[in-house]
């Protein structure tokens, strides 16, 4: 009875599972990937549209902060998303590590760039909101600086990358790297709250529900959907770059070892 | 252009310039990534005319 029950339990969550792994082979992710990608990309065309017209047009300024409130709908969603692309590599990591997974460090490696490109839109954005509202660009508080930390882990596992030629060797390497620097991500999340910060505390996430009015929360989440389907949309794209690019590495060696071979045949027969 | 700026207030500087920001990094980014991904499909369909991969069988075979 209670193996029944286990396997009533388990079942769905296999079917999931075996679906998954159906997807980790890189012809049927390719498969996959050129149907769902008009779909990503429309989606995200409409949800930005909407969002920077709710943004710009609907959500009124803030008593306090006035238009600059403006800032904080790209803002947010870009330290949201350089968050989210960390932890997604994380989880990636683990695949290549554990499961040793054949995609999961093609998933790492076309991460990385998009996760560093929103941490960065973040450290900016961040620095040019708080020019008028702190009075200051930068400070060398908890929150301001553990994000620039993840700003150059995404750097350095770009760089690793690049120096390591052979994929699986440079695969694991990164993996580890990554998950030593996951350690960063729960620091940013609570900095605000450990510390003594100029960074306002968590207004959206948090127990108690949103503090911000839902004027501002809409266009908010809205523009926030729409920039996570834009960035799903980019990883999709550099995930086939990166299996094409693997393709072509594996087919440029054999065509090499072939022409070897007929080197030393011709070399090896009497004239 | 100044009656927009005039319409965000004495910040204006810094919300427009927080969206050029925005818009450069994604434009390059994005531009990157379809450069890429078109340069991977030459190469690859390139290699695949001249027949490399296939088994000397196959490639014997006329």
């Amino acid at each position: 009875m209670l193996l029944l029950r286990r396997f009533c339990l388990v079942a769905p969550f296999a079917n999931d599972m075996a679906s998954l792994i159906d997807l980790a082979n890189p012809t049927r992710f390719m498969r996959f990937s050129s149907l769902l990608l008009p779909w990503l990309t429309g989606l995200s065309v409409l949800f930005l549209a909407v969002g920077f017209y709710l943004a710009w047009f609907v959500a009124p300024p803030d008593y306090q902060q006035g238009e600059t409130i403006r800032i904080m709908f790209v803002h947010v969603p870009a330290a949201w998303l350089a968050m989210m692309f960390y932890s997604m590599m994380a989880v990636s990591a683990l695949g290549t590590l554990v499961w040793r997974h054949p995609l999961a460090d093609v998933a790492q490696k076309a991460a990385a760039p998009i996760g560093a490109c929103f941490a960065l839109v973040c450290l900016i954005t961040g620095a040019l909101w708080g020019k008028p509202m702190w009075g200051t660009y930068w400070v060398w508080d908890a929150r301001l600086t553990s994000v620039l930390v993840l700003f150059l882990i995404y750097l350095g596992i770009i760089a690793l990358w690049r120096v390591l030629d052979e994929p699986s060797r440079a695969g694991r390497a990164v993996a580890i790297l990554t998950l030593v620097g996951f350690v960063n991500v729960p620091i940013i999340k609570f900095s605000v709250d450990w510390w003594n910060t100029l960074h306002q505390p968590a207004s959206v996430f948090r127990m108690g529900g949103s503090t911000i009015d839902g004027s501002m929360l809409w266009p908010l989440l809205v523009l926030a959907l729409g920039f996570t389907l834009f960035a799903l949309m980019l990883h999709m794209l550099a995930m086939r770059a990166e299996i094409m690019r693997r393709r072509v590495r594996t087919l440029t060696i054999l065509e090499a070892e072939r022409l070897d071979r007929l080197a030393v045949q011709a070399q090896g027969t009497p004239a | 252009m100044s009656a927009l700026t005039q319409g965000l207030g004495p910040h204006a500087g810094f919300i427009l310039a927080s969206y050029g920001a925005v818009a450069a990094i994604l434009v390059g980014l994005t531009l990157s990534i379809i450069r890429d991904h078109r340069a991977q499909k030459r190469a690859l369909a390139a290699l695949e005319q001249r027949g490399a991969g296939r088994r000397r069988s196959e490639r014997d075979t006329p």
